[in-house]
């Protein structure tokens, strides 16, 4: 089962500050989490790709109605916060496997060490029927 | 794959003879049966066949005549399974054909290449043909440096093809009249090429960095092909003095060190020797072009002490020049930078507050910005441009780097502020 576990810009449950405002330790202990958490991840035969995504300063919005030239919308956009910040894309043998990855994913470190508690979608990826179907 | 000789593009082995023969034998090919794009991927087959049977014996005799031969029969195959009969019996004809001659060779690999990087190509579509064509990768392999699925790969791949055969040239090299402009070509795609191995953003940064030193052995057999070309001599010297200092430039963790923070011990001794020897050569021997300018700036860099002790006013110099030869806002910038070090920080961002108009909201702006905000003493705003700078990157360690660099600093004012 294919899940994709996707954050966003959005507050996190901490309330801690953004992460220009942590110490340099802070933000190299968080960084390391992820980094240790993808290489486990692999290491398990789970993890399908990870990416972070460039900031909501470089997004941009486009509608087409397939005939006249696109709409393109630069930022800064007021719905910033609902935007995607990053995501794994996680190959597991079930939802509670999924889910106690988010969970992981969802603790990495903040200020002084003290998980964000940051908000995790988990999604799964639609796939082919089932062939015993 | 991490020996030094792969990194500064010498290679050795079944491997280094494969990719060595791979243009000689492609150039036959395509002088024998005349169609580029098939006999291309006749010799992608036949060199992943070699590489299969090879290693586990000994290599053929002739290993040239052995490629030949299996990418002919593979050319066969594949127009066998055609309708095109006429084709397979035009190709039965040519079989009686002499081998290339060795200077040739060397002529067919220069053509090769500039057919690669023909200006109808993007680069995005010249550097994997490149690779593939002249550099004897597989596709699979060329895959896996750019992150990409094989298949998608190969259709780049064969898209670039179908835009080469349109364009009808013939396998020749151009009229002496247009063989600058096509070398310019060739050049600036390899610089791309090298510059994508060299900033690695993610993913297995291994693969990525070998295509530094595919770069660079590209960059050598151009050499072989044009010696007197003075800007691809100074290409390949401004690729091994910026290849040299890879080893001090990412940390133990992958975190990205500035230039000014490295550590010169680390850097490579033998291609900065080589680098400095290939730019001193071609140097006062006339105008110079930009990478052999980029090349002499490098140069001091690798040669100097520390950053400090950099022989700024020469660089600054040499800036100077370059600016007035190329539009690109990041030589100005990068001249702001060498500014401040010769005349003070305050120099420096006057010159960068003229570069908002051309170079709008970029990460760099903002980063050199905040680095000379900070020499300046204004802590907070190097703080707040570092933050801009972080959030405007599109490179997860330059991110890194320059988040840490605003909290960094962000701590330092507040222990500042505190009574």
């Amino acid at each position: 089962m294919r899940f994709m576990l996707l954050q966003n810009y959005g507050p996190v449950e901490s309330d801690c500050p953004p992460m220009t405002e942590w110490s340099p330790a802070d933000i190299k202990a968080h960084i390391d989490f992820q980094i240790a958490l993808n290489a486990e991840l692999a290491q398990r035969g789970e993890l399908v790709d990870a990416q972070g995504l460039a900031g909501p300063e470089l997004a941009k919005f486009v509608v087409s109605d397939g005939i006249g030239a696109p709409v393109v919308t630069d930022g800064p956009f007021p719905e910033a916060k609902e935007l995607l910040a990053g995501y794994r894309l996680v190959d597991v043998e079930t939802t509670e496997r999924a889910i106690e990855i988010a969970a992981r994913a969802s603790a990495s470190p903040g200020p002084g060490g003290v998980a964000i508690r940051q908000p995790i979608e988990v999604r799964q990826v639609l796939s082919a029927p089932d062939p015993e179907l | 794959m991490t020996s030094t000789g792969r990194a500064t593009g010498r290679t050795g082995d079944t491997e280094g003879l494969l990719r060595e023969l791979a243009p000689q034998v492609l150039g036959t090919l395509v002088r024998r049966y005349g169609d580029f794009a098939d006999c291309e991927d006749a010799v992608q087959e036949a060199l992943i066949a070699a590489a299969a049977e090879w290693p586990s014996g000994s290599l053929p005799d002739n290993p040239r005549g052995w490629l030949i031969r299996v990418a002919s029969r593979r050319l066969a195959n594949l127009y066998r399974g055609d309708v095109a009969r006429r084709r397979r019996e035009e190709l039965a004809a040519s079989w009686s054909l002499s081998l290339a001659e060795p200077t040739q060779e060397r002529d067919d690999t220069l053509i090769l290449m500039l057919m690669c990087c023909h200006p109808s190509l993007t680069p995005a579509a010249a550097i994997p043909l490149t690779l593939r064509a002249v550099g004897g990768l597989t596709t699979r392999e060329i895959a896996a440096a750019f992150l990409v699925a094989e298949p998608t790969m190969a259709q780049r791949i064969s898209r670039a093809k179908a835009t080469i055969k349109a364009s009808a040239e013939p396998f020749a090299l151009p009229p002496p009249d247009q063989l600058p402009d096509r070398l310019r070509s060739v050049l600036h795609v390899l610089y791309l090429l090298f510059n994508e191995g060299y900033t690695t953003s993610s993913g297995p940064d291994l693969a990525r960095s070998d295509l530094s030193g595919e770069a660079i052995r590209l960059a050598r057999i151009m050499r072989a092909s044009v010696p007197d070309d003075r800007e691809v001599t100074g290409l390949l010297a401004l690729m091994l003095l910026t290849e040299a200092r890879r080893p001090a430039r990412t940390g133990p963790d992958g975190d990205l060190i500035p230039l000014a923070e490295q550590d010169r011990a680390l850097w490579d001794a033998a291609p900065i020797t080589e680098g400095v020897a290939l730019i001193s050569g071609v140097l006062g021997s006339g105008h110079a072009g930009e990478y052999q300018l980029q090349a002499a700036i490098a140069a001091i860099h690798d040669q100097a002490p520390s950053h400090a002790a950099t022989d700024w006013p020469q660089i600054l110099a040499i800036y100077d020049l370059l600016e007035t030869m190329t539009a690109n806002p990041m030589v100005a910038l990068n001249r702001a930078v060498a500014t401040a070090m010769v005349n003070g920080p305050e120099a420096g961002l006057a010159l960068i507050d003229g570069l908002d108009a051309r170079l709008g909201d970029h990460h760099r702006l903002h980063s050199v910005r905040a680095h000379l905000l900070e020499q300046a003493g204004d802590i907070g705003a190097a703080a707040a441009e570092f933050s801009a700078a972080a959030a405007r990157t599109n490179n997860l360690r330059e991110r890194h780097y320059l988040a840490t660099q605003a909290a960094r600093l962000a701590t330092e004012s507040r222990t500042a502020t505190q009574p």
